[in-house]
């Protein structure tokens, strides 16, 4: 079992509640799709997953291992858990080159020679197919779909087994879409990375993920395989997110 | 002026800061009086114990090109005679005695940077000729040749003292901002607490917990740590709040998942997103010090004589009397202000510089 999550609460002060007790597993080579509106609490797990926000209830075992102090977090999981974000705009720092940026994904790897340094970067940007030459620049010179492979890139430096996806898609256009999705379903392939991969896109959960849950209001409605879900859904809630996702596709 | 496409974003501030024909003038000025205080030495006519008794508030010695008879003789000074008149008031008139003025002329020997001997000055006359271009004080001391042995002094305390108090407003701003609750509040109000105090006072408060018995050069450190200390908390309050919105970037975020620790987060990827604003800040902030060290020296609590300071040589100019007999006594109050003027122009140009480029990027989004 790669990660497990076991009844994730958290409220924020205000009185909303994030999260109200949600566990799911997910197994290594499963990709696992999360799906919901917005405001449904993905971003929010995610972000506990990755030791940004602290739960108020609730555990996350990484591999079987409970992540309490974030000094645990920095002995393995950070190494072996990575994540996108969803604004590839303001997830790379402007005043980093590309190479500086790589680079500070493998800030907790042993020390690497300089060649085997640069050959882990040709490496991964192959990965995301974009030109090894690219190094020496900054972010602003790239267009959105560029940098977002630039941040899939980083995540891939330190050679993941679970990389967490947060709407990694949603602020790119149609086009640019496609070829990230191309990319994002060769990788799994090639490294044996397994994804959690946050979307409210239907059609996209099911080209990438093995399993899918759907959230609503902090609590997963309806957890199972992709097919079974997409074949038979029992909840209302998802049965009307299929409506939108097949009227989406007719409209467009 | 070359023109090369600029790669980052300081490449295009730059650019920016050099259309600014103030800004630019400003940074020349400067330039020049850092390089002749770095080579005050051979700049000045006189080193800094020169004095000659004879010549207490000489006035400014005039360049001859022609000897009383008529001929040409080249640049030269005349001689000095002083006496007194009925009412025992200073009279200095010219004798016609000759002494031309030589370039990179042998004069008094000094260590050249502090290492090598050497004994040439940029102008100077032979003895018993003096050359007083801007006149001389009440011990017969070149006041031209004070002021570049006083810019060493006036004008590096402003630099260390902004570099010291803004490294630590810096860190004490960043750590404040990014960690936030206790460790905020408690710093936060250590700030207020200095600002508190309205800043001559504190300046004097502090001073008065140093020692007198220092030498020059413990003087120097002691006045530049009692200024940064005084600094430091009104940058670290604005740097803090800009923390505030800094650290909720994605970047940042995403360095934290990677493993980074706090400090190398701070260092960065917060502090340096703040520059724009601090380097206008530590620019603009510069003129402070100097006035600051003048002040301290003014009233005698900062450089002793004979060593020299724009300000302690103001301390003469304390008395209406004697600038109303000796005017030239207040140049170096002139350089203060050029100094201070120039660190403005260029303070404004810089921020002006940074700013277009943060609002066109969106980085505030």
């Amino acid at each position: 079992m790669l990660l497990q999550l076991e009844g994730l609460t958290k409220r924020f002060p205000g009185g909303v509640t994030a999260l109200d007790g949600v566990s799911v597993d997910l197994v290594a080579g499963e990709h696992l799709g999360l799906v919901g509106e917005s405001g449904c609490g993905k971003t929010t797990l995610a972000r506990i997953v990755m030791g940004l926000v602290i739960p108020d209830q609730g555990r996350v075992l990484f591999e079987g291992r409970e992540l309490v102090s974030a000094k645990e977090r920095r002995g393995l999981f950070c190494r072996k858990a990575r994540m996108v974000f969803q604004d590839p705009f303001s997830s790379l720092d402007p005043r980093f080159t590309v190479r500086a940026i790589l680079r500070e994904a493998l800030a907790l790897e042993p020390r690497m020679r300089l060649g085997e340094e640069l050959g882990r970067m040709r490496e991964v940007l192959g990965l995301v197919r974009l030109p090894p030459d690219i190094l020496a620049r900054y972010p602003h010179e790239f267009s959105g779909g560029e940098r977002q492979r630039i941040a899939i890139a980083r995540a891939l430096m330190s050679q993941p087994s679970l990389l967490v996806l947060d709407e990694v898609l949603s602020s790119l256009d149609v086009l640019v879409q496609q070829d990230i999705l191309t990319v994002l379903e060769e990788i799994p392939r090639r490294t044996g990375v397994t994804y959690l991969f946050i979307a409210h896109n239907l059609r996209t959960v099911r080209r990438l993920s093995r399993r899918v849950a759907v959230m609503r209001r902090g609590v997963i409605v309806e957890y199972g395989g992709c097919e079974d879900l997409f074949s038979s859904a029992v909840h209302p809630y998802t049965q009307a997110l299929f409506k939108a996702a097949i009227n989406y596709e007719v409209s467009a | 002026m070359p023109m090369e496409t600029p790669r980052g974003e300081t490449g295009l501030a730059w650019q920016r800061f050099m259309k600014d024909r103030a800004a630019v003038v400003a940074l020349w000025i400067l330039g020049i009086f850092y390089a002749v205080a770095i080579l005050a030495d051979v700049a000045a006519p006189y080193t800094l114990k020169d004095e000659s008794r004879e010549h207490p508030y000489c006035p400014p010695t005039a360049v001859h090109f022609f000897a009383p008879d008529g001929r040409f003789a080249g640049a030269h000074v005349r001689g000095v005679q002083m006496t007194y008149d009925h009412f025992r008031r200073r009279i200095y008139n010219e004798t016609a005695d000759i002494y031309p003025l030589r370039f990179f002329g042998r004069g008094e020997t000094y260590r050249f940077l502090g290492a090598f001997p050497a004994d040439r000055h940029i102008i100077t006359v032979d003895a018993p000729g003096r050359i007083y271009l801007l006149g001389a004080d009440s011990r017969g001391r070149d006041v031209f040749s004070r002021i570049i042995h006083g810019a060493r002094v006036s004008l590096t305390i402003g630099l260390f003292g902004v570099l010291i108090s803004f490294s630590i407003g810096l860190l004490v701003g960043g750590i404040a901002g990014y960690f936030g609750g206790r460790t905020d509040h408690v710093l936060m109000r250590l700030c207020e607490m200095v600002m508190m105090v309205p800043g001559f006072y504190l300046l004097l408060a502090l001073r008065a917990a140093v020692p007198d018995s220092l030498d020059s050069l413990q003087v120097y450190a002691a006045i530049i740590i009692i200024l940064s200390f005084i600094g430091w908390a009104g940058l670290a309050r604005v740097i803090r709040g800009m923390c505030l919105s800094l650290k909720e970037r994605d970047y940042v975020l995403a360095a934290r998942t990677m493993g980074l620790s706090d400090l190398q987060i701070i260092v960065r990827h917060i502090l340096p997103h703040t520059l724009s604003y601090s380097l206008a800040a530590v620019t603009l902030a510069v003129p402070g010090y100097i006035l600051g060290e003048s002040a301290l020296s003014l009233i005698g609590l900062g450089i002793q004589d004979p060593y020299a300071s724009w300000g302690n040589m103001l301390a003469e100019a304390m008395s209406i009397v004697r600038i109303q007999f000796a005017p030239w006594i207040l140049w170096p109050a002139f350089f203060i202000g050029i100094t201070v003027l120039c660190f403005n122009a260029a303070g404004d140009a810089l921020r002006d510089a940074w700013d277009p480029l943060l609002k066109g990027r969106g980085e505030g989004a």
